[in-house]
């Protein structure tokens, strides 16, 4: 498979790219009213609090949306995969962009379950999703 | 329905350079073609013209996306200004219009030179065969939360909207295929469109699977070319040789989450508060408007404005275009009626101002829309970013 194209890390998306090397997917949740601030800031739109700061999530989530890629952009690119958006089982507007794996990419549904899995790639640990485990 | 500047604004001249799929010029070189057009055609010249602007200013990252910037385009034609502006942070393509209504509002210029360039035939038979990542580069910004999934281009994350879309409206292939179908007819009829061989659904349905639901005629046609025109005040417009077409209402909300993962409504993108904006701002209501003009990067926008400027219900656009009458030529509702970008070419929206003001003026030729179209309705849209004119000729 091609290689994947890494982000730059900052100070607030710093967690959410490596926290994975302990199998942990970080979401800045704020310490006032509990919400969960994505993209990452230090800051809640909601209540205007600064005490905000990545937390550990359960890494469950389902299947807002979904494309089944077929077109082979870059020699080396495996095809059909599927690029997805996820929102996570704790708040239903945080929403990550995310390949589904380990399953056919046919049998991917909207609102399907996933769950995170992490693959390394540099120093950066790329959380993935994978259906829920009957 | 006073007091809103663009009332005072119309559309005076239009250009537009050779546009290929492999350009024998450069892109300021073909930018100064369309430019020279537009401002001969409204019987200016160049000492007239007192604004520039561009969206979404130059990049000159080698990927033909916006080669040509206010700076280049200013010393090539030695304009002397009052005002200019060339940004990417607008509500789509048509910011730069929107900022002209602001300029000349403001008394900063009376005629404001618009343009937009494109070189991405070329940029993609060298080192940009995919828009949106550069391999072996760290990515920054919006983007980067798509980055290490291997979204190469715009058609990847656009299909995560169009899909929810199909989910949601229950709207078929066949139905969808009508958009590149009816736009094909129409380019048939556009001596400078790309891509006149006509198609049918069955060749529509036969093409390739790009990224679910998207095929490759639903995509737009990267090309090499320029397209311009000239805002002017209204009582300028008035002395000048073309009917003005006065910009009637514009949308240029952004009352969405500005993002490409957390828009809240995935499957209308930011159209729908941007229409209602544009409707607050006329007396002129859906029924009104004679032809359309809408944002087509790829198929499903052109479906999604149809429901979103309200000329059909929510989820409704699959029975409006089924069958293809309706936007057809001689249809209630033309669409696209030059082609389009799917059909003539990837001019990013300013194709369609090109093609309104053509239709307008009455100079189509074969494609042109009978009866003599007063109103146009024009729109952009890409994931949060989205924008809306109705254009009418005086």
């Amino acid at each position: 498979m091609a290689a994947r194209t890494l982000p730059v890390i900052d100070r607030d998306n710093e967690a959410y790219w490596t926290w994975g090397s302990e199998g942990k997917l970080a979401i800045y949740r704020c310490g006032s009213c509990k919400y969960f601030v994505h993209p990452p800031l230090p800051f809640c739109p909601r209540c205007e609090s600064r005490d905000v700061a990545p937390q550990a999530v359960s890494g469950r989530g389902r299947v807002v949306t979904f494309t089944v890629n077929h077109k082979a952009w870059v020699p080396g690119l495996a095809v059909p995969y599927v690029l997805a958006l996820v929102a996570i089982e704790e708040q239903d507007d945080v929403r990550l962009a995310c390949n589904i794996i380990g399953c056919p990419p046919d049998s991917v549904a909207f609102g399907m379950e996933v769950e995170v899995e992490f693959v390394q790639a540099e120093d950066i640990f790329v959380p993935l999703f994978r259906p829920v485990r009957a | 329905m006073s007091g809103f500047a663009e009332k005072n604004t119309a559309i005076t001249g239009v250009g537009m350079s050779e546009v290929s799929r492999g350009a024998t010029k450069s892109a300021l070189a073909l930018t100064v073609d369309a430019a020279l057009e537009a401002i001969a055609d409204a019987g200016l010249t160049r000492a007239d013209i007192d604004g520039l602007a561009t969206w979404p200013g130059e990049r000159a990252d080698g990927s033909g996306f916006s080669p040509v910037g206010c700076a280049a385009l200013q010393d090539a034609l030695r304009l002397e200004l009052g005002w200019y502006s060339g940004g990417g942070e607008a509500p789509g393509q048509y910011g730069a219009v929107f900022n002209a209504v602001g300029a000349i509002a403001a008394g900063l210029c009376r005629n404001v030179l618009i343009f937009r360039t494109m070189y991405e035939a070329t940029a993609r038979k060298t080192a940009y065969a995919n828009s949106l990542l550069r391999e072996g580069q760290r990515q920054a910004g919006p983007f980067a939360w798509y980055a290490p999934y291997y979204t190469y281009a715009a058609a990847l994350q656009q299909a995560l909207y169009f899909n929810l879309y199909v989910h949601k409206s229950g709207i078929k292939a066949e139905q969808v295929g009508q958009i590149a179908v009816n736009q094909r007819r129409n380019a048939a009829l556009n001596p400078n469109a790309i891509y006149k061989a006509p198609i049918t659904i069955d060749d529509y349905l036969a093409s390739p699977l790009i990224a679910t639901p998207l095929r490759l005629y639903d995509c737009d046609v990267p090309i090499d070319g320029a397209a311009a025109i000239i805002v002017s005040r209204m009582d300028v417009a008035r002395s000048l040789r073309n009917p003005p077409i006065r910009i009637e209402a514009i949308g240029s909300s952004m009352q969405y989450r500005n993002s490409w993962t957390q828009l809240a409504e995935l499957d209308t993108q930011a159209q729908p508060k941007v229409a209602e904006m544009m409707w607050g701002r006329t007396d002129l209501k859906p029924a009104d408007v004679d032809i359309a003009q809408l944002y087509d990067g790829f198929s499903f926008h052109t479906i999604n404005w149809l429901e979103n400027f309200g000329f059909c219900e929510r989820y409704g656009a699959k029975d409006f275009i089924e069958g293809g009458k309706r936007i057809a030529l001689d249809g209630e509702l033309p669409v696209n009626t030059g082609g389009g970008a799917l059909s003539a070419g990837r001019l990013h929206a300013y194709g369609a101002v090109h093609e309104a003001c053509t239709q307008l003026w009455g100079r189509a030729g074969e494609r042109q829309v009978a009866g003599t179209p007063q109103v146009c309705a024009t729109s952009t849209s890409g994931g949060p970013l989205a924008g809306a004119m109705l254009l009418v000729r005086d």
